[in-house]
């Protein structure tokens, strides 16, 4: 089994706490350089993955390997070598910027000069530099999520775990974020986020699972699990509050014919469709006059609404 | 990220104490940040406790060395008692609410743990810098105390500092360990009003137990306070009882292995799920 270039392998990998069981047999298979995601809504047993990845959780049944090693037996080797970015900061408040870091470092065994040096490039990577002198409870969320990136960064991982590395975060420090998350992946680091954003997991990651209730039920890149599950068009339609025999229901059965799939939410219609525009004509035809209508391509959104029925984000 | 070829591997240590140490840099940064205040508070509170309770109160008492477990002043009987009262106390402020923050309001264990260090690691530092407030301000209270007259020898002065880090590890141990696995802080008040308070007023530190009814007497030769009081005396006033000294050790030094593991598996309980 020298396969050095898997760098996360689970088989039949569960989770259990006491009668609930968070992950329920998931097969998974983390390639060197990868970006890998874990998609899916709150409570899809994603963070209880990503923790027994991390050694920090100890597998209920099934097989894991991470760099090879198991986690049951050889958790510190483990954690020595890879970085974890938890979704909950566990940042020191009461130490500086500069000082969260190098503390950091120093429990990795690292000789101090050698973590001084590695600090300054990490905030220069992070753009912190600036503020490594502050406190970090003075820190807005964004920076904080930055110093936690940087922290996992400091003992050169060989594989980074991100859970939900965004949320929670305004969209412009999002962008910041993904913007370097980009820049690492482009510098080979073996990427694994979990995410309920799926633009997050679009724009990240190279391949996904797609997990729901403690099993993976879809898998493949973005564009591929797009093309399979969805179609290339979503005509979305807005009608106005729904009058008796006239719900979005009766709607939808006006309009089945017009599109390969219907989806009902709670405000508006979703017709899957080859050509969105033409769909919407279509609909006028029938005499049918939505207060709103857009037309886009498929999202993750619509391929995990299609699995499973609901929406990522309630 | 940069990306050198000449990496300095980080690695897992190969025991607590190699772990612990490299979270020295860690306690040493939080301390240089809060030593101002505790430096003044630690040398001001054993000079007021022995103004007022050895030089003042005791100048009621009539030293009566037969009444006062071989004391010739109140003032000598009382003095290893606050020290040890003192270990204790300084102990109890910092495994009780700190331990807490580390685990449950800032999470700071997690953070130290997702890396390469264990939970034993974790808190062989944590008592590690314990000890060392406990040695820092005990060393402030023989200094304070020694123009006072109150130590029989230098020898005994510093074998009295010793036995503070023993009193020190024996309390702090099983302590840590209930703080570790409670889910808030309310408790903390009945361990203080129901476990600090009791122990300071009442296991010899500033009466002889000798004085208690005698069920009582036997209550409080139970708690681990009179074995450091006790130990400490013996000590200070230069009569030592060789047989009790070995007592009092095993005593102290085996709560503090028993505090141990059960702190080890309190914490690992709390925090591997």
């Amino acid at each position: 089994m020298a396969d050095t270039d898997s760098m996360i392998l689970a088989q039949g990998l569960r989770k259990s706490f006491g009668d609930f069981e968070a992950v329920k047999g998931i097969d998974v298979d983390v390639r060197r350089g990868e970006a890998f995601g874990f998609l899916g809504p709150n409570g899809a047993g994603k963070s209880s993955t990503m923790r027994m990845i991390a050694a920090v959780s100890p597998v209920s049944a099934g097989v894991l390997r991470i760099l090879g090693l198991d986690p049951a037996t050889d958790g510190p080797e483990i954690r020595a070598r890879i970085g974890v970015c938890p979704q909950e900061d566990t940042l020191d408040t009461e130490l500086t910027v500069r000082d969260n870091l190098y503390v950091y470092g120093r429990y990795f065994g690292l000789p101090r000069k050698e973590v001084r040096q590695r600090v300054d490039e990490l905030l220069e990577f992070v753009q912190l530099t600036e503020k490594a002198s502050a406190m970090v409870e003075d820190l807005s969320g964004g920076m904080k999520r930055r110093l936690t990136i940087a922290r996992s960064l400091v003992n050169r991982p060989e594989v980074l775990l991100l859970d939900e590395p965004t949320t929670g975060l305004d969209p412009q420090a999002r962008h910041v974020v993904w913007d370097r998350l980009f820049r690492l992946k482009q510098q080979g680091v073996t990427l694994v986020l979990t995410t309920h954003y799926m633009d997050e997991a679009e724009q990240l990651t190279d391949r996904l699972v797609v997990m729901d209730k403690g099993l993976i039920v879809a898998e493949g890149s973005p564009l591929s699990l797009i093309a399979e599950h969805s179609t290339r068009e979503v005509a979305e339609l807005r009608f106005g509050v729904a009058e008796i025999g006239n719900s979005h229901e009766a709607i939808a059965g006006k309009v089945a014919d017009l599109a390969e799939r219907v989806e009902v939410l709670p405000d508006r219609l979703l017709l899957y469709t080859a050509d969105g525009e033409e769909t919407i004509a279509q609909v006028h035809e029938r005499g049918l006059e939505p207060v709103a209508t857009l037309v886009r391509r498929s999202t993750l959104e619509d391929v995990f609404l299609r699995l499973t029925g609901r929406t990522l984000v309630d | 990220m940069p990306d050198r070829t000449d990496d300095v591997r980080s690695t897992a240590p190969s025991n607590p104490i190699a772990g612990a140490a490299r979270m020295f840099d860690y306690w040493a940064i939080l301390y240089r940040r809060t030593w101002k205040g505790s430096v003044i508070t630690s040398f001001v509170s054993p000079l007021l406790y022995v103004l007022a309770m050895g030089v003042l109160l005791g100048g009621f008492i009539q030293g009566d060395p037969s009444e006062l477990e071989g004391a010739t002043s109140y003032l000598d009987f009382v003095a290893p008692g606050l020290l040890a009262a003192q270990a204790m106390t300084i102990v109890f402020g910092e495994v009780t609410y700190p331990v807490m923050g580390m685990v449950k309001w800032h999470r700071t264990y997690f953070g130290m743990t997702a890396t390469s260090l264990g939970i034993p690691d974790v808190i062989v530092a944590h008592l590690g810098f314990v000890l060392f407030r406990v040695a820092l301000s005990c060393a402030v209270f023989v200094v304070v105390m020694a123009p006072f007259g109150v130590f029989a020898s230098v020898g005994g002065a510093l074998v009295a500092f010793l036995v503070q880090l023993l009193v020190g590890l024996a309390f702090a141990t099983p302590v840590y360990a209930l703080s570790a696995g409670l889910k808030n802080e309310s408790p903390f008040a009945l361990v203080y009003r129901l476990g600090l308070i009791p122990l300071f007023l009442f296991s010899g530190a500033f009466f002889p137990v000798a004085n208690l009814d005698r069920w009582m007497e036997v209550l409080a030769k139970a708690t681990p306070l009179w074995h450091g009081v006790d130990l400490t005396r013996m000590f200070t006033l230069g009569q030592v009882d060789w047989s009790m000294v070995a007592v009092h050790v095993a005593y102290l030094g085996g709560l503090a292995l028993l505090g141990w593991f059960w702190a080890v598996r309190r914490l690992t309980k709390r925090m591997v799920s």
